[in-house]
């Protein structure tokens, strides 16, 4: 049964980050090609073939780089950078809280990219994405917090180790987590700033000013950012990990269904939502939580 | 290896078209057709098109906007005219406000005839786009040495 966390301890730090490095985009690729063929098959399609994200990306690397401010590169790349290090960070064992704030600070990057330029569609793409920020930020600190409370430890490796389940504990938690999720994983009903679907819409708006290599880059960082979130998931049933991993499938499988039967949600919706949910779920768990102790 | 084969973006633009074609280029995104199986993805955006679908006979005000469209695509890029009137004016090629097909204006690369063009002749024109691409992209590249 813990024949991974053997695996997982006999490697170094050093190696932890370099499997991430390689590993995670290779998976985090796939998983955007189910989507897309999950997807279209949901909607009685046949659908692209499970390459194709590496299709696009690749070609999108061989297109012409325009720029219309180096600030706009710039911020790109702090975005690829900050989501890089988040995960790698997550995947080596580290600190949780840290995982978080770099996190937080890579969309910030990608919200002042879409500031940099002076197209309308493009401004309004970056105000909807801080908009899905303040929804789902304190949902993800309130995570931590929860897990620090059961485990008593911010430290990764040792909530990934915890012999009791995380999930009895934080059950509220875990939903609220969810529910932020469909955020992060840019899915409908939440898909306002940058949607997989509706490319001819104002939901494309972050990217509208991003072409070529640069789009290639925000495309892979949504890859790294996806294992990142379903490492997150894996941590609450971190006791058992053939249970956490059928279980961080489950919750993808689950976002594409959610993706596929929700109209998108104004962003008022989506705020006041978002944090209903957070303080209905998540605070409630942790008052009652902290009551038990 | 160039990938444009498998991941072409399209841009479509109705300049002065009747919307026949244009009804025709969403049909082949439908189930039926499925565009999305090739690899192909619609855009609304130039920055991220590589074949820009054109339809109509282009008149005087939707010249500027279609020269625009084009200048805003990253190379390599082609130009996919859809339907006899962006081909020639077909009907309407002796009135005073048009142009008189899409190839007055851009370079045009593949023609897809038909009123309206069918959706499978789309999909095909702009398969025949790919391999156009492929062939800008490696002349483009030895030129570059």
């Amino acid at each position: 049964m813990n024949t991974l966390y053997e695996i997982y301890q006999s490697l170094s730090v050093v190696e932890r980050v370099l499997v991430f490095l390689v590993l995670a985009p290779v998976a985090g690729g796939f998983l955007a090609g189910l989507d897309r063929k999950l997807s279209a098959r949901l909607q009685g399609r046949y659908g692209p073939p499970l390459r194709q994200p590496f299709f696009d990306v690749l070609k999108l690397f061989q297109k012409e780089r325009i720029l219309v401010n180096k600030f706009q590169n710039f911020s790109i790349v702090l975005f690829f950078l900050f989501t890089v290090f988040s995960g790698a960070l997550f995947f080596a064992g580290a600190d949780l809280l840290l995982t978080i704030f770099s996190l937080a600070l890579a969309g910030t990057f990608l919200i002042l990219g879409g500031f940099a330029v002076g197209s309308p569609y493009s401004h309004i793409g970056a105000e909807r994405e801080m908009i899905q920020m303040v929804s789902y930020e304190p949902m993800v600190i309130l995570m931590a917090v929860g897990m620090y409370q059961v485990t008593g430890s911010f430290n990764v490796a040792e909530l990934a180790q915890h012999q009791q389940p995380l999930i009895l504990y934080l059950p509220g938690v875990f939903a609220g987590f969810l529910y932020i999720l469909t955020i992060k994983f840019r899915k409908s009903p939440f898909d306002l700033s940058m949607s997989h679907h509706a490319h001819q819409e104002i939901v494309r708006g972050i990217t509208t000013e991003f072409s070529g290599p640069s789009l290639a880059l925000i495309e892979i960082t949504h890859w790294y950012e996806n294992v990142l979130l379903l490492g997150m998931v894996y941590l609450f049933f971190g006791f058992n990990p053939w249970i956490a991993i059928a279980v961080c499938v489950a919750t993808y499988l689950f976002e594409i269904f959610i993706d596929m039967n929700y109209a998108r949600f104004k962003w008022q919706l989506t705020l006041a939502s978002s944090w209903a949910f957070t303080a209905v779920a998540g605070v409630s768990n942790i008052i009652v939580l902290s009551m038990m102790k | 290896m160039a990938w444009f084969k498998r991941s072409p973006w399209v841009l479509h633009y109705n300049a002065t078209s009747c919307n026949g074609c244009d009804t025709e280029v969403i049909v082949s995104l439908t189930p039926l057709y499925d565009l999305e199986r090739f690899g192909i993805i619609n855009t609304g955006n130039p920055k991220h098109a590589d074949i820009l679908l054109a339809t109509g006979s282009v008149n005087e005000k939707s010249v500027q906007v279609l020269r625009n469209l084009y200048d805003q695509m990253p190379n390599p890029k082609a130009v996919v005219a859809v339907g006899l009137c962006a081909i020639s004016g077909c009907v309407f090629q002796d009135c005073y406000n048009v142009m008189g097909g899409v190839d007055k204006v851009l370079p045009v690369d593949v023609y897809v005839p038909g009123c309206a063009a069918r959706p499978e002749a789309i999909i095909d024109g702009v398969l025949k786009a790919c391999d156009i691409l492929e062939e800008k992209y490696a002349e483009q590249k030895r030129r570059r040495g």
